[in-house]
């Protein structure tokens, strides 16, 4: 098939960026997106035009390394698959497809297509695990753990940290991710003791790089990994009981 | 450099060696463990696990990936699960069994002492991955479950739907996230390393680049640990993700590290088969399925009929016939080649006819569709993203795909390589796998050596170094280091050839496919060795790499990878000739025994072949002798 590329290419952070317009002829409905882009610039290069700065990595949907907005949805138009999953079958012959970055304030340009997502790190690091230091775990069966609450933590945990859901959101809010790094934690007794301490860490971090969440939902339907806005409920939830709970005598300072 | 290969296997029994060793080796005190630096360049499973680890008990961490955070390393992505030899389902397991079983699996060509040591501390990743809150899969009663992996007979594996890399990896990345949060440990993202410094004989520190901003710097440390992955793309289409490459290893065995078993590669057996040229890497189909699923092609060749309508008896199940005990879960490289004679008899499914297929028709009606779709449902939709067929109603279709590299950079029990001071863990060494790995020991060894090893070991190298500083990035050994770095880069832009990287990579990858992949014979790597020197000959004079040094670059990370890919490449077809023998992964054709089964030279080869970078020449070897006491060495059988 023959399609037409519009894609964003930019120097830098503070660069100037712009649309370019590119041919991709001749490509094979079996390809992949990213393969389709390979071809081009591999063209690109033989042209002697520098190639087309995109993130990618395992190229099969799980390390979350991938993310482009395509026709502006975050990772095209396949529900619950990542750009590296999606295949040119998608597309018609003769379609013009725009391919941009994440535009959010958090996640700054770093060239073409590649954003710093950074920020996602900050929020972990402010308390997205459970502090337990190597050697010091008991028995993995000491405590049983009932299974629809390790399948419940499982659909939070599943979260690539891709940025879908910041791409998708008219505020740049990152409520999803958060939530969804926090529901995994939250809901496994091995979570309790850092829950409330553990939440209100998290979100205040959160807000100091994301826009505030209006419930649009956007963030749930761009999510290759279909997380759903319900661990929102619950991260706010645990996030007004930290505000209002007593935390030393809760046993969570 | 003289070297002597001193594995430093601690006397006693086998079963004590371990504890023995921690006894014996000097410890540094709690309060002078702030005193020394660390640099941990990788941070998947291995990396993450050993930098948070290390972290925790004091040590000045920093820390070192090409990636944009810790969480996308290529670990990630494993599927299937991690062996312990808990015996929870209490089928007979024991830490000697699975010990025996590892053993057994390599081809014998592994160091007992590393590998029951890996059996020993394999209960504890478990503890304390359930502890990090990693989601393993649980039955009804809440306790966690098992399922079967090849090569063993009893069920160990431990698993977190497919997604079992991930769930680690997300445990070792928080515990890593913890120290980063607590300012123990400095993480250097997107930041790549490309030469290891050496002062005085040890290693002394590296030299990354920055690849946002392409900034060449130096970093100091007390030591060094490389846990920076496999090389399985190599080959160019593998299952590892598209950034894994061997630099980082290669750096350091040009600067003196001994490359060990470079041969010993394993092809997975389940992968999809590619659909064509443009193709730029292979998705595996987790291991685990060949619990549910069955082997099989047509007993006719070309047979063109689609797969549910070939009768039952007109099938093939030839895994279950060749070898009834293990059936669908014989080891890797068994099931691999069995793959490969089906297609060279024309039997090969699919329309390049380049499959066989899994079928999940009787799984289904045994066990119905919900208990398949509750095991492997992320699988299956993968496989039907893909492949655009669904697996419920028809069978899948798979190859054989480079995917694991059993060889790397040689360590002794410390997991200390030849150079002092310097350390490599997880993929990256050689060590544990012998010939060959079996399914879900990777993650296991990866995190052995991270969390439980390395951090006690490394402090019997550190103990001496008390109250010294690290070599001032001032001096010159960093100074030249950064200069060769830059110059390297230059080189690369400067060539402005007529070809694209990738284009070299797929004309190396189809090279050492062909000749150094499933089967091997001299006259293949005899002619792989004229072939892969004059391709980079070409690739040093006509490679096209466009844009700048000091700006994000991927075709120039790109060519710096593939550049040390083509000196591998080399070590490794010389290798696979000097290894006159077939053992686990390494099958050459000469060496088979009637029924086309790897045979073994235990008389010749009962040795890691562990080989010294020359300059300008071919490498020397050295040769570490194994012995094994507690394993009685056997032609294996999985019959
Ligand atoms: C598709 C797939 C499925 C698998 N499934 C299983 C399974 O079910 N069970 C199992 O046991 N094993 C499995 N494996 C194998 C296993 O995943 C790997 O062997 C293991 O995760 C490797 O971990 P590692 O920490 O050694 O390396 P990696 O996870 O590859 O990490 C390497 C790290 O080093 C960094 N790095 C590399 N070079 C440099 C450099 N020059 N400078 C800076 N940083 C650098 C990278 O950024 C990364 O952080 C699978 C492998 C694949 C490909
Ligand atoms: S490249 Fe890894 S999720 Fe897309």
């Amino acid at each position: 098939m023959d399609l037409k590329l519009r894609v964003w290419r930019q120097g830098g952070a503070a660069g100037p960026g712009g649309f370019k317009e590119y041919d991709a002829k001749g490509i094979s409905e079996e390809a992949s997106f990213l393969e389709m882009l390979d071809i081009v610039n591999e063209e690109l290069t033989m042209a002697g035009e520098e190639p087309i700065a995109f993130d990618h990595d395992c190229r099969e949907g799980i390390c979350g390394t991938c993310g482009l907005m395509i026709n502006g949805q975050p990772h095209g138009p396949q529900q619950g698959t990542a750009t590296c999953q999606l295949h040119m079958r998608k597309f018609n012959n003769g379609d013009t497809i725009v391919i941009e970055p994440w535009r959010a304030l958090a996640f700054p340009v770093i060239k073409d297509l590649v954003v710093d997502r950074s920020a996602f790190d900050r929020i972990v690091e402010a308390g997205g695990y459970i502090s337990v230091d190597t050697g010091s775990a008991p028995d993995a069966n000491l405590t049983p753990v009932p299974k629809e609450a390790v399948d419940a933590a499982f659909d939070a945990a599943a979260c690539i940290g891709c940025g879908a859901c910041v791409a998708a959101c008219p505020n740049s809010a990152a409520q999803l991710f958060t939530a969804a790094k926090i529901g995994h934690l939250n809901l496994l007794p091995q979570g309790q003791p850092e829950r409330l301490t553990r939440t209100a860490a998290m979100v205040d971090t959160m807000e100091e790089y994301f826009g505030s969440c209006t419930n649009h939902g956007e963030c749930e339907s761009a999510c290759p990994q279909g997380i759903s806005l319900d661990y929102i409920a619950q991260m706010n939830r645990d996030y007004l009981k930290a505000q209002l709970a007593d935390l030393r005598r809760s046993g969570q300072k | 450099m003289t070297i002597t290969l001193d594995s430093k296997v601690p006397a006693g029994d086998i079963a004590e060696k371990w504890d023995n060793h921690r006894f014996s080796i000097r410890l540094v005190n709690p309060a002078n463990k702030r005193k020394y630096k660390v640099i941990v360049v990788g941070t998947g499973l291995a990396g993450a696990s050993a930098a948070a680890t290390l972290a925790e008990l004091g040590y000045e961490v920093e820390a070192f990936t090409f990636h944009d955070t810790a969480r996308r390393a290529h670990s990630i992505a494993a599927q299937g699960g991690i062996n312990a030899a808990k015996n929870y389902p209490n089928d007979g397991d024991s830490i000697h069994r699975l010990f025996y079983d590892t053993v057994k699996g390599g081809d014998y060509r592994s160091r007992e002492a590393n590998v029951y040591r890996l059996a020993q501390v394999s209960n504890e990743i478990i503890d304390q991955a359930t502890a990090q809150g990693v989601p393993f899969a649980r039955d009804y009663g809440g306790l966690l479950d098992n399922r079967s992996f090849g090569g063993a007979q009893v069920s160990r594996t431990f698993y977190a739907r497919g997604q079992t890399g991930q769930q680690l990896l997300l445990g070792a990345y928080q515990a890593l996230a913890r120290q980063v949060g607590l300012g123990t440990v400095k993480l250097h993202t997107r930041s790549e390393m490309l030469e290891v410094v050496m002062k005085d004989g040890r290693a002394a520190g590296i030299v990354t680049r920055d690849l946002t901003t392409g900034e060449v710097a130096s970093h100091s440390a007390h030591a060094v640990v490389l846990a920076t992955g496999g090389y399985s793309n190599v080959y160019y289409l593998s299952t590892n993700a598209m950034t894994c490459n061997v630099t980082a290893a290669w750096r350091a065995h040009r600067k003196g590290a001994l490359f060990a078993n470079p041969c010993y590669t394993q092809i997975h057996p389940t992968c999809i088969p590619a659909s064509d040229e443009f193709q730029s890497k292979l998705t595996l189909m987790s291991e685990s399925l060949r619990n549910d699923g069955r082997i099989w092609v047509s007993k006719t060749a070309d047979d063109t009929r689609p797969a549910t309508q070939i009768p039952e008896d007109e099938r093939d199940y030839y895994l279950e016939r060749i070898y009834p005990s293990f059936g669908n879960l014989a080891p890797r490289d068994v099931s691999s080649r069995a793959a490969m004679r089906m297609i060279e008899q024309e039997k090969g499914v699919g329309p390049l006819k380049n499959g066989v297929y899994l079928d999940f028709a009787d799984s289904i009606s045994r066990l119905g569709k919900d208990t398949i779709q509750e095991r492997y449902g992320n699988l299956f939709e993968m496989y039907q993203r893909i492949t655009d067929e669904n697996p419920y109603q028809v069978p899948m279709r798979i190859y054989p795909a480079p995917h694991y590299t059993m060889g790397g950079l040689w360590v002794d029990y410390n997991l200390m390589t030849n150079i002092p001071g310097l350390y490599s863990i997880g993929e990256a060494n050689f060590s544990d796998h012998g010939a060959n790995r079996l399914g879900a020991s990777a993650l296991m060894q990866g995190l052995a050596d991270g969390y439980f090893v390395l951090p006690y070991t490394i402090g019997d190298y550190l103990a001496d170094f008390l109250n010294t500083t690290p070599v001032p990035t001032t001096d010159p050994v960093f100074v030249e280091a950064e200069q060769a770095v830059s110059d390297h880069t230059r080189k690369l832009l400067d060539t402005k050839g007529s070809r694209s990287v990738e284009w070299f990579h797929r004309e190396l990858g189809k090279i050492m496919l062909e000749h150094c992949g499933m089967a091997r014979s001299r006259p293949g790597l005899e002619k792989a060795l004229s072939e892969i020197p004059a391709l980079r000959e070409e690739y040093d004079k006509d490679v096209r790499v466009l844009g700048e040094a000091d700006d994000l670059n991927q075709a120039l990370e790109n060519a710096g990878r593939v550049s040390d890919f083509f000196e591998l490449a080399e070590l490794m077809c010389q290798d696979a000739l000097d290894r006159e023998e077939s053992a686990g992964g390494h099958f050459r054709v000469e060496y088979q025994t009637e029924e086309g089964e790897a045979k073994r030279d235990d008389v010749n080869f009962s040795h890691v072949s562990a080989w010294e970078y020359q300059r300008g020449g071919p490498a020397t070897k050295h040769a570490e002798p194994l012995e094994f006491e507690y394993v009685k060495l056997a032609q294996r059988s999985y019959k």
